[in-house]
């Protein structure tokens, strides 16, 4: 479905990837895990256009969406849910729904509305409210919510669990494997938080330094010692950043 | 008291236009973070193609001048829209990734460009057109002043009425001012989430370019004479309004344009009407020193 090869970005002159090569495939939630500047955030960003990709490719069912326009992109079936949440903090949250459904059919977008809110009740509560105003964990529901609307057929989050109590984090995950499940939803999550995303993924990568170093499936990588050793052993089973 | 209503009245009227030119320069340094330094010109056009298209139009369809106001109403909105979104394409949008000064001396440059093309393609003298609506009401009368609405005030005001409730409609309420809201808070997102921000961009400068057009049809009729510099003066005190009111801002655009289109007014009746723009650019002044952020504008918060 999601295909990265040889991929290599970064900013300006900084290179953050050397060579990237992963796939994610059709209905599986794949992690990718690795400490902080490893270079997560930038590989996802470079699937969605910014930065571009400076060698290689990124193949979304087969087709080269490498040099393609951003907004084009999530009209694909890419969405993401990005790093910090990016929540327009002046309009409500009912308004950053309906960014969410730019790229989506608006023929389903009532449909859509109704789902995103069964899912995340709490939004339903606050959908008159600015989206600045809301919490944390609400503010990453919204992300999701944001991200889901326009049916994607792949859902890209970037650290969901970032700076939320470890109650809203394990909830927010129950939620990423129910859409998975009860929608077919192809996820790939970037995570920090290993012990958490390697639970819920179907398989894994480990991104050190900008190259990806270990993959496997998620209970191949928990059960792997140097990961322990890393990424889970001293973290408070991973529930802490 | 006959004399101030009278000069509230002028001040209002003035300020309506202000205004509408201020909405321009706000909208665009909102979504961009850039000002337009060459919207003054896109005003001044405005004023030059309501003038044209309205000789054209009562020399063509008759004397009837309603039917030749609405002619160059719609044309002048239509054909300076074109021109907006001329100048953001070849001007502005080469130069999106670049440090923040170069859109900038491109912009004064614009201005240059654009009032030496009128120079040279209008000539450099004053282009009257005879008072179309004479006439108007009288208020009030007493000490030997009477207090007078004229009919073209009050189709100045209500004009501008109409199109800021539009205007405030489609920003607020439909799907392109959703997409330029999101688009003006973070770029970035609204293209993650699919929204093709170049054309934001461009719509954005479309509808304060057509503002402006209104204003420069405005002016023509208010004031009977236009000439290829009045873009620089009305440009800059439209700034001035947008500042006030706190760059960025809708409402305050609005707010900022009716107050200095007041200030100016009531200098120019109580003090001298040769220092009426020191008044203006006074306050720019006063403004930057002690409230950058303007009347209504938001401090810029450092993203966490």
């Amino acid at each position: 479905m999601l295909a990265v090869e040889n991929l290599h970005s970064g900013y300006g002159r900084i290179q953050a990837l050397h060579g990237i090569d992963l796939e994610v495939k059709q209905g599986e939630i794949v992690t990718l895990i690795g400490a902080n500047g490893a270079g997560k955030t930038t590989l996802l960003m470079t699937i969605c256009g910014a930065p571009r990709a400076s060698k290689g490719r990124v193949l979304l069912d087969g087709q080269d969406i490498t040099q393609m326009p951003m907004h084009k992109i999530a009209h694909l079936g890419l969405a993401h849910s990005p790093e910090g949440r990016r929540i327009f903090a002046r309009m409500s949250v009912l308004e950053n729904l309906q960014m969410g459904g730019v790229a989506g059919d608006p023929a389903h977008y009532a449909e859509d509305l109704a789902k995103v809110l069964a899912l995340f009740p709490r939004l339903q509560e606050r959908l008159n409210q600015r989206g600045g105003t809301l919490s944390g964990g609400e503010q990453q529901m919204l992300a999701i919510g944001r991200a889901l609307m326009s049916r994607p057929r792949v859902l890209l989050l970037d650290e969901p669990s970032l700076g939320l109590a470890p109650l809203v984090v394990r909830h927010i995950f129950d939620l990423i494997r129910q859409i998975n499940r009860d929608q077919g939803m192809t996820v790939f999550l970037v995570e920090q938080n290993a012990h958490h995303a390697l639970k819920l993924a179907h398989r894994g990568y480990v991104l050190v330094n900008g190259r990806v170093t270990l993959a496997g499936t998620g209970a191949e990588l928990l059960a792997n010692p140097e990961i322990r050793a890393h990424y889970l052993e001293g973290g408070a089973h991973g529930e802490t950043a | 008291m006959e004399y101030f209503i009278q000069q509230l009245i002028n001040g209002l009227t003035l300020g309506a236009i202000y205004g509408l030119i201020a909405i321009g320069y706000t909208m665009v340094y909102g979504i961009i973070r850039m000002i337009n330094f060459a919207h003054g010109e896109i005003y001044m056009l405005g004023a030059f193609i309501s003038l044209i298209a309205f000789l054209v139009a009562t020399t063509l369809g008759g004397a009837s001048v309603a039917f030749g106001l609405l002619i160059a109403l719609v044309s002048t909105m239509i054909l300076t829209a074109l021109w907006g979104w001329a100048v953001e394409r070849l001007a502005y949008r080469p130069l999106r990734n670049a440090p923040k000064l170069a859109p900038l001396i491109s912009a004064i440059g614009m201005s240059i460009v654009l009032q030496n093309f009128s120079q040279l393609s209008q000539g450099a003298r004053v282009k009257p057109l005879p008072p179309l609506f004479k006439g108007g009401i009288e208020l009030m009368h007493g000490n030997g002043f009477s207090v007078n609405l004229s009919y073209l005030q009050m189709v100045i005001m209500a004009l501008t009425v109409v199109l800021m409730a539009v205007f405030t409609w489609v920003i607020t309420r439909t799907s392109l001012g959703r997409a330029q809201r999101a688009t003006e808070q973070d770029m970035k997102m609204a293209a993650l989430l699919g929204v093709n921000t170049d054309r934001i961009i461009s719509a954005t400068f479309i509808m304060g370019a057509t503002l402006a057009a209104v204003a420069g049809l405005m002016v023509t009729l208010y004031y009977g004479v236009i000439d290829f510099y009045i873009g620089f003066l009305a440009g800059i005190k439209a700034f001035t309004a947008a500042v006030l009111g706190g760059i960025g801002s809708l409402p305050g655009a609005m707010l900022g344009g009716l107050l200095i289109g007041l200030i100016e007014a009531f200098w120019s009746g109580y003090f001298s009407i040769e220092y009426k723009d020191v008044a203006v650019f006074a306050i720019l002044v006063l403004v930057l020193l002690f409230r950058p952020t303007g009347l209504l504008g938001r401090p810029e918060v450092e993203k966490i």
